[in-house]
């Protein structure tokens, strides 16, 4: 198919629908608000339903109930919309049902800004809710990448029979960039034998529940959802290693910062300096494997967020001692530049080379 | 190689997210690897409204430009004190001198005073002064063809205004003209 300019938004709309999504349950927040709009103009032309919530906890709620009967259902919103979504997602994650959830990172903490921000990885990755539970979650570098992930999202969380978060920021949802929606691989996933969708009188009802009184069941629900997660750490990390061979410094960067990393990697390459570059594309399960064999050369990773640094405590307990661990980032809505990375990368070095 | 990295700033309704989408979009029909970024929110407050488009034959590494334009397309004054040192020396600072008294501080880039509300006011359309600058631009940088911008926006536009479309081709010849 012939390759069509996208807002970011737009392009998750578009690839939520191609998904075969039919329900979009959301409360407006900036800067995510393309993505609704889309969905409430696209969404009534296949057949499917869209609702403007009350709030973002009715919205959450919406899509729990909408998950209960099987359908393709999404939500998506920005950082403190979706730090009120987080009940619900630990009720879906609970109740082990399927939903993609989109988080349009903004500067936190609170309402914050409305500016580009990843400052949501720790809400994203350790649970923002309550319980043992874990999201898979994706964070695509460009619109092609939110297209592809997005749509195989829908796939994995049937898969799963869990919530699925794609996590982009402001800058992403607002670029536009050129997009193909590629034919997909056909995927087996199970019948949804569990959907409360009425019983015509013929068989026992489904019961779609997160609440277990008796302390020895939910225990072995736990370990039923904890075997769950760690098939998906076993199958789903995923990353993009760059310009890794001889690298002295290893940067660690996921979503668009990765791409001003690349900047600077490449800047720095022409003065000689080599800089790789670990991109997770799975925020959680982080991508332990990209870490296993490292260059001989490499002296030390970097951090590098739109934030005051969440992701490091990941970075460090994946070197496990190996390598120091240092940070660079900015937040609040500041995007980092090349030439803020390039000074940090050669005060490591020390000094100028 | 190309590797264009183009801020087009002015009001809000001088049509520069326009601009920036037009070449975006002729970059994409000529395969090249392109991206548009614009200013949202309180950026946009204040009197500029920009967006920041990278025009490439490499895949566009980050879609933000600082300090690193090899053109800024200037529409009006508050654009002209907040991106004129954002070229890079040898880069292309164009100047919508119609409404711009001020002349520009940098020696070291290729200055261009261009009178494009004068000129959209001769064709009787004072809304295409954004397609004269804009066909200046393509003249002196040739970065994509002006028939792959008339392509772009003849789908911008759709059949609604379609009758637009030979207004605006005039226009690009006009600011093509200004440079020649």
């Amino acid at each position: 198919m012939a390759k069509v300019l996208m807002k970011g938004n737009e392009a998750i709309g578009a690839a939520a629908i191609k998904a075969g999504c039919k329900h979009f349950f959301g409360y407006p927040i900036t800067p995510q608000n393309e993505v609704p709009e889309y969905m409430s103009k696209e969404l009534p032309k296949v057949g499917g339903v869209f609702v403007q919530a009350e709030s973002e906890v009715a919205a959450i709620n919406m899509v729990y109930g909408a998950a209960g009967s099987g359908v393709r259902v999404m939500t998506s919103s920005s950082s403190p919309g979706i730090a009120l979504k987080q009940e619900g997602i630990s009720y879906i994650a609970g109740a082990e049902l399927p939903a993609v959830i989109v988080n349009i990172v903004r500067g936190g903490p609170g309402l914050g800004s409305i500016q580009p921000a990843q400052s949501d990885y720790n809400q994203s990755t350790r649970g923002g809710g309550d319980g043992d539970y874990k999201l898979l979650v994706y964070a695509p570098a460009n619109v092609q990448e939110m297209v592809d992930l997005l749509q195989e999202a829908f796939d994995k969380a049937d898969y799963y029979r869990n919530p699925v978060m794609v996590v982009g920021d402001g800058m992403i949802g607002q670029m536009m960039e050129p997009v193909e929606f590629k034919e997909r691989p056909h995927v087996d996933l199970p019948a949804k034998d569990w959907a409360a969708v009425g019983t015509k009188g013929l068989r026992k009802p489904n019961v779609i529940n997160s609440l277990f009184l008796q302390p020895e069941d939910l225990e072995e629900h736990n370990i039923r959802l904890t075997a769950k997660y760690q098939k998906m750490k076993d199958n789903e990390q995923r990353y993009e290693a760059y310009n890794m061979e001889n690298a002295e410094i290893i940067c660690v960067a996921y979503g668009t910062t990765a791409r001003i990393v690349k900047n600077a990697i490449e800047t720095l390459k022409e003065e000689g300096i080599n800089v790789g570059l670990i991109r997770p594309i799975t925020l959680w399960p982080f991508p332990e494997k990209a870490f296993e064999v490292l260059p001989e050369t490499a002296k030390a990773f970097i951090s590098v967020e739109m934030s005051m640094g969440q992701m490091i405590d990941d970075v460090k307990i994946v070197s496990n001692g190996r390598l120091p661990v240092d940070f660079y980032g900015r937040s609040g809505g500041m995007i980092p530049t090349p030439e803020g990375i390039i000074g940090k990368i050669r005060e490591m070095i020390g000094g100028a080379k | 190689m190309i590797n264009e990295k183009i801020i087009f700033a002015g009001f809000g309704g001088q049509g520069v997210m326009l601009m920036g989408q037009l070449i975006t979009y002729a970059g994409m029909f000529e395969d090249k690897e392109v991206s548009w970024l614009p200013s949202y929110g309180p950026e946009m407050r204040g009197g500029t409204a920009n967006c920041n488009v990278i025009v490439s034959d490499q895949a566009v590494a980050s879609p933000v430009i600082s300090y690193n334009a090899t053109t800024a397309v200037i529409m009006n004054l508050p654009s002209l004190d907040k991106f004129e040192a954002e070229v890079i020396p040898g880069g292309i600072l164009m100047i919508n001198s119609s409404l711009i008294e001020k002349k520009s501080s940098r020696d070291d880039v290729r200055v261009y005073y261009l009178p494009v509300n004068e000129v959209a006011n001769e064709l009787g359309n004072a809304r295409v002064a954004n397609m004269v600058m804009l066909g200046a631009y393509l003249e002196l940088t040739k970065i994509v063809e002006p028939k792959s911008v008339i392509k772009a926006l003849a789908k911008i536009f759709g059949t609604a205004k379609e009758h637009l479309i030979p207004l605006n081709e005039e226009a690009l010849k006009r600011g093509a003209a200004l440079v020649k």
